[in-house]
């Protein structure tokens, strides 16, 4: 078990180096920042003193180096716009994009789940037929569409939710939270049930899948013959087996949800991570875009370990394969 | 013998148009074993699905009884059923790889199957399964209880499999050709063990398979099933002794060591049919060397003493 945290832990580091790489090329092949940093008439001298105070002058693979010394040390550049270091100015907004994405995927299983199941274990019911196929409408519907939907009729035709910003926040652990306050709540309803859709349609049909998949095997079916309760047989001996699959996926999208959650947080000017890096894009601020990259990649690298780690809690062939016995 | 502990009359299991089980009767009385029979497809699995009311939809059971422990239990409630199965009822699958959910441990699995049916607690389960488990000679229980299925070879899986079963001495089990996917040896010490078991607690058996001679170690009475009825039945002495229908006759035939050297092996020709375009008469008639016009009307059942069969010229030349 530890043998195998430790090797998931190196490859993670693996994972994360590669990335400097990729994000540093990537970064420095869009654009000079130099032309929006300084004004079209600051004159010659003026504009190689910048240059040289940012670094810009020099190779590109020193550039690098420089890069990857500092991003050890946790710095990852000082933003171009904010002037104060990029990881942190990153940092001030993840709790925002966070606290989105969670309520997000915690919608997307609180709803997928149980219709997943209730389809699966009725799959000729009328109402399944009729969960599953808005369950493709969800699916195929574009997000900033649902988005805008959402806004024109519970923001604007209702006047029901908020439909922009974060509303009031309170502090937690020395960070701000909108979902501690009746306002922030009001404010995180929209878009934290659009960022839900795709994922709960995803989750839904899946599960229904898993259940569709496991209810006629053996076991389910000895599991009757013991006498066991519909209650338990569901429950326990169908639920265990399609947790995972379920768990693989709410690990993966929780990723998604946080990088995709751009497109969200424009739509409803919700001021976390996503709205920052598509600000700092048309403003080619190099540091930010880098940090956040950083911190995606990052995240997503946690998540798949903590997936890894959930499936060995789950499914006991896994666990040995882990070990290596 | 004393009274049937189950009884099945005129049993008929449809899934749509496919007639599985079609008009199938036989008692099993206390004790006794009984050899359920037949190539696959035949319905014996169906059969058995239906009396502990488990029938896979679209399956339903159209007609018929099953009446067990002198009580009509064909249109109990699912509740009823629940309660019956597991402790006076249960059932063994064919593959033992399958029959255990993968996730769950032996405990768990052998505790809920206690706890159903009995309000102790789960050390008193937990010692239940214990004994069970040593009963069906796994060693050193204690620590097995606490391993996963894919820890366990078929052989032992089969065994728990068949611990579980006898957790609540039940009346009767039917055994759904338990053995047909291990190998020879552990399939006879299997065997051994399982006609010891249920021989102790007086368990009736009905023993599913297709292979003759376990049949004829295991059983007192065979049924031989062909297109979802009973075509013949009798003493296992008397039906493999002497056949009389031309199909058990062909089963019997295609046993390799019941042949003489030298003499060929007789498979029987054709295919089994679809049993959702089953003929009027006889089913059998397709691949039998003794079918003639009177075969393609309804054929009645014919009572001699304790045996029956289903066949208008049945083999006369194999009495003895
Ligand atoms: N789940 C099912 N769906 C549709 N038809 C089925 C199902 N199970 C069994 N049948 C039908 O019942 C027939 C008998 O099946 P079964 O009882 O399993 O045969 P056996 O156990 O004798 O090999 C099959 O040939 C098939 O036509
Ligand atoms: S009834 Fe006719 S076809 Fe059927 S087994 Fe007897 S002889 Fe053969
Ligand atoms: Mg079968």
């Amino acid at each position: 078990m530890t043998a195998a945290i430790v090797r998931r832990l190196f490859q993670a580091a693996m994972v994360m180096f590669a990335m400097t790489v990729i994000v540093f090329i990537a970064v420095n092949v869009i654009g000079d920042p130099v032309d929006i940093l300084i004004s079209p008439d600051a004159d010659q001298i003026e504009r190689a003193r910048v240059v040289q105070a940012l670094g810009l002058d020099l190779p590109l693979w020193q550039q690098y180096l420089r890069f990857l010394q500092a991003a050890l040390h946790g710095d990852l550049g000082q933003s171009y716009v904010y002037n104060e270091p990029a990881l942190g100015v990153i940092l001030q907004r993840l709790p925002a994009t966070l606290e989105l994405a969670v309520s997000a995927i915690l919608i997307a299983i609180v709803v997928g789940v149980p219709l997943g199941l209730y389809a699966g274990l009725r799959p000729d019911g009328i109402v399944s037929r009729i969960i599953m196929t808005v369950s493709i409408l969800g699916f195929s519907l574009p997000t900033f569409w649902v988005g805008l939907v959402l806004i024109m009729l519970f923001g604007v035709q209702l006047g029901w939710l908020p439909s922009g910003g974060r509303g009031q926040t309170a502090e937690l652990f020395g960070v701000q939270w909108a979902f501690l306050t009746k306002d922030g709540l009001a404010h995180l309803i929209l878009p934290s049930f659009n960022l839900a859709l795709f994922d709960a349609c995803l989750i839904l049909r899946l599960t229904r899948a898993g259940v569709a998949e496991v209810l006629p095997l053996d076991y389910i079916k000895f599991a009757r013959a013991k006498g066991l309760k519909e209650t338990r047989v569901i429950g326990i001996h169908v639920s265990k087996n399609i947790m995972i699959p379920v768990v693989t996926i709410v690990g993966l999208e929780f990723g998604s949800i946080v990088a995709f959650s751009v497109v969200t947080e424009s739509v409803f000017s919700w001021p976390g991570m996503g709205k920052l890096i598509i600000d700092s894009i048309n403003v080619l601020d190099r540091p930010i875009i880098t940090a956040y990259l950083m911190a995606i990649v990052a995240f997503f690298v946690i998540i798949n370990l903590v997936v890894d780690l959930t499936y060995t809690a789950l499914d006991p062939r896994v666990r040995l394969q882990g070990e290596g016995s | 013998m004393n009274a049937a502990v189950l009884e099945v009359r005129d049993l008929r299991t449809h899934f749509g148009a496919a007639k599985a089980v079609d008009g199938v009767s036989f008692s099993v009385a206390r004790g006794e074993v009984l050899g359920l029979v037949g190539e696959s497809g035949s319905g014996k699995s169906v059969t058995g699905f239906s009396i502990i009311g488990l029938v896979d939809p679209p399956g339903t059971i159209v007609g018929g009884q099953i009446v067990f422990d002198g009580r009509d239990i064909t249109h109990s409630s699912r509740e009823e059923m629940r309660a019956l199965r597991g402790r006076r009822m249960a059932m063994i699958f064919q593959d033992p790889m399958m029959t255990l959910n993968p996730v769950l441990r032996i405990d768990t699995q052998m505790i809920e199957a206690v706890q159903a049916h009995e309000n102790v607690s789960r050390a008193d389960a937990r010692a239940r399964a214990r004994d069970a488990l040593g009963m069906v000679g796994i060693p050193s229980p204690d620590e097995r209880l606490r391993a996963y299925p894919h820890q366990f070879s078929g052989g032992m899986r089969q065994r728990v499999v068949i611990a579980i079963a006898l957790l609540h001495r039940p009346d009767f089990i039917i055994a759904d050709e338990p053995t047909t996917a291990l190998d020879v040896t552990i399939q006879a010490q299997i065997l051994a063990e399982m006609q010891e078991l249920v021989a102790q607690n007086n368990t009736s058996l009905i023993w599913i398979t297709h292979d003759l001679a376990v049949v004829s170690r295991l059983a007192d009475r065979i049924a031989v099933m062909y297109a979802g009825r009973i075509v013949e039945s009798g003493s296992v002495s008397d039906v493999l002794g002497s056949p009389w229908h031309p199909y058990t006759a062909g089963l019997i035939g295609s046993v390799p060591s019941r042949n003489r050297r030298g003499e060929r092996l007789h498979q029987i020709p054709g295919m089994t049919p679809n049993v959702a375009r089953l003929p009027t008469g006889c089913a059998f008639a397709p691949r039998c060397a003794r079918a003639d016009a009177m075969c393609a009307q309804a054929v009645p059942l014919f009572t001699a003493g304790m045996r029956e069969h289903r066949c208008v010229h049945p083999l006369p030349e194999f009495r003895k």
